[in-house]
């Protein structure tokens, strides 16, 4: 079964008299356990449609269902909890919380959005610390790791939760080529892993290599999709 | 709930400058109104108990019309055996009354045998008087405290003591009109010298009651005022309402009332100077207040503006509106209670080592008064929880407007 499935959609901007059409209707499914990225250029609505699929920002037409749940019509308090119980992120600039310790970090999700008891959270942390191979660091703040290292912790934060997709919007964009590299296949090692869905964008022709299922966007419509439509495979 | 005082500490420390001057801030404000409310209360209580204790006692019961003639101390004001009996009557009912004193206020003559001069008395019964107003024998400079007065004896402020060069053991002559207005003289020894307090009464000399009788040909029974004493002072204002109302029923022929009666409020000019000082406690009060409101709500406004990042990573993460209303809450009533805490142990530090180096002043002409500020733990509660609660208002407005930031705006800024 689909997780991700989006019939026509589209997102129109209007800024005073301005009308951007960033997304023009656009048709895809994406199955579970997949490996997914969206290329284009810049300006051609990567982050627009990502946001949508991750109940950030409302479509304007068309509809878009993510795990069984169609979710063109949440409120925020809806769209936050949803967010929370099924999606993680993953972002540009890592955005981890400065004044938490790498562990926290991982953390947070489980406390303030789960609210995990105690034991079975520390578990789990460290369960997800070892796997983005982190479970040394987990003392110190993100101030005192490299980039590369942050975003494994993003990853693993993206994960604790047990998320059945995580997006990840440009996530090697301020990480350099080798590092990048790795952290992608960190993440395909996680889909491997935990079978969690994994949809990133992308405008790096290197790390796009690595994507099972690869979607090209251009002016807010998709002109190409290559990879495996069918799910994922081995 | 635990995490989230976590994070708001951590906050808090991040910016440790800011948080230590805003802190500071709060503190120097709880130190000034703690240390005002002490000292200005303990100057007050200390005034108030002066002039109750020593002149004036908590209430006065004069026959009526007495207190608007005081300054010529009229005898045909005085109250008749039968009245007084009355005001005994209603007296013994009240529990509030621990006890009570009589007087005769007259006004005399007083000659060294060389120069002569005005003088105004109290005629009292020297163990009623001390009963009532316990303290007047503190402000005896010289000659013997203890008993007060004795029949031949005299207590003469020191004003007169100066200024007609007398002094412990001579003998001095008043003359004095009586009712009538003829003049009698009675001879008396110069016991002590009373040291004057400012206020009605103040610089009153003390003579026996019977001598004062003798003096004003008195037989039987005349009284100008009965001072009363109360068990406890916050019970005032009920019993003068119901030393009023029972002493307000007892009319003479014409229909009017026969007594009058006056909380010591009325009669000394210091509880205009005491309200002054509540007033001005109000206003720093509101200082504190408006201090405690400023300086949260801009840190906060600040804290919310710098971590916008922070707040779109952890709301698109999921986290719900009311937890991140909650994180920064938190942050404000913690930067709240750090103030308040510093403030309030400053505070009693500060008034325990006044009282242990102490401190004396001088109010008018009394001098070598000691200050012994003290400070209600109502009144401390108060404070703080007052601080505490603004503090928590102040950083409702910011902490309301990262939990409704939109996630993509919120991750977009820079
Ligand atoms: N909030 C907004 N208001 C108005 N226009 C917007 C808004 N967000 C995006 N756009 C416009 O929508 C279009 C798609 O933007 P989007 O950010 O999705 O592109 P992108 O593919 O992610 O680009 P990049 O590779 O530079 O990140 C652009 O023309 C952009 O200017
Ligand atoms: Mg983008």
């Amino acid at each position: 079964m689909s997780l991700v499935v989006a019939k026509n959609l589209k997102k129109t901007y209007v800024a005073g008299d301005i009308t951007v059409n960033a997304i023009q209707g656009v048709d895809f499914s994406i199955e579970s356990a997949s490996f997914v990225s969206f290329v284009g250029p810049s300006g051609s609505g990567k982050s627009t449609l990502l946001n949508m699929i991750g109940c950030l920002d409302p479509p304007t037409e068309g509809t878009l269902q993510v795990a069984d749940n169609d979710i063109t019509r949440l409120d925020r308090r809806e769209a936050a909890r949803f967010r929370g119980e099924n999606i993680g992120f993953v972002f540009q600039d890592f955005n981890l919380i400065p004044v938490l310790t790498v562990f926290e970090n991982v953390e947070y999700p489980l406390q303030m959005v789960q609210n995990w008891p105690a034991g079975k959270r520390r578990e789990r942390v460290q369960e997800l610390l070892e796997a983005v191979g982190m479970a040394d660091q987990g003392n110190k703040y993100p101030g005192q790791i490299s980039g590369g290292q942050k975003q494994r912790v993003a990853v693993a934060r993206a994960l604790v939760t047990k998320a059945r997709l995580v997006l990840a919007d440009e996530p090697t964009a301020n990480l350099d080529r080798e590092t990048a590299t790795r952290i992608i296949d960190l993440m395909k090692k996680m889909r491997d892993e935990f079978d969690t869905t994994f949809i990133f964008s992308t405008h790096d022709p290197k790390v796009v290599k690595n994507a099972e299922i690869i979607y090209t966007l251009e002016d807010g419509k998709l002109i190409k999709s290559q990879g495996d439509n069918g799910g994922h495979h081995v | 709930m635990y995490n989230i005082f976590k994070l708001a500490a951590r906050n808090l420390k991040r910016y440790k400058r800011r948080t230590f001057l805003t802190s500071m801030l709060i503190t120097l404000g709880v130190v000034a109104v703690l240390m005002f409310v002490s000292i200005s209360g303990s100057f007050k209580t200390m005034m108030i108990g002066q002039i109750t204790d020593s002149m004036l006692g908590h209430l006065q019961i004069h026959r009526k019309g007495y207190l608007a003639s005081i300054d010529s101390l009229p005898l045909n004001r005085n109250l008749s055996s039968k009245q007084v009996a009355k005001i005994e009557q209603v007296l013994v009912d009240i529990d509030a009354v621990d006890t009570y004193t009589m007087r005769i206020k007259l006004g005399a003559m007083f000659s060294n045998f060389a120069e002569t001069t005005n003088i105004r008395l109290n005629a009292v019964l020297p163990e009623q008087e001390l009963n009532t107003v316990p303290l007047l024998s503190e402000r005896i400079i010289q000659g013997q405290a203890a008993g007060l007065i004795e029949k031949g004896e005299i207590l003469i402020p020191e004003l007169i003591a100066k200024g007609m060069r007398v002094k412990i053991g001579d003998s001095i002559v008043l003359v004095a009109n009586n009712k009538d207005g003829s003049v009698n003289g009675l001879t008396l020894q110069v016991r002590g010298i009373l040291e004057g307090i400012s206020g009605p009464g103040g610089r009153d000399g003390v003579i026996h009651l019977e001598d004062a009788k003798t003096l004003l040909r008195i037989t039987g029974v005349e009284i100008s005022e009965i001072a009363i004493r109360l068990k406890d002072m916050n019970r005032l204002p009920q019993t003068y309402a119901d030393l009023t109302a029972k002493l307000s029923s007892i009319k003479n022929q014409q229909g009017q009332p026969v007594f009058e009666v006056h909380t010591w409020e009325k009669l000394s000019p210091f509880f205009n100077i005491a309200k002054m000082i509540d007033l001005m406690t109000f206003f720093i009060r509101i200082m504190l207040v408006a201090i405690v409101l400023v300086s949260i709500m801009n840190v906060m406004i600040m804290a919310v503006y710098e971590r916008i990042n922070e707040i779109g990573t952890i709301a698109a993460i999921g986290t719900l509106p009311a937890r991140i209303l909650g994180i920064f809450m938190v942050e404000g009533f913690l930067l709240g209670v750090l103030g308040t805490a510093i403030g309030t142990i400053i505070s009693l530090v500060a008034i325990a080592s006044m009282n242990a180096s102490k401190i004396s002043f001088d109010f008018g002409r009394q001098t070598g008064l000691l200050l012994a500020p003290t400070i209600s733990a109502g009144e401390v509660v108060v404070v703080v929880l007052t601080v505490i609660g603004i503090a928590v208002v102040a950083s409702l407005q910011p902490a309301y407007k990262a939990a409704k930031m939109d996630p993509i705006v919120a991750l977009r800024h820079v």
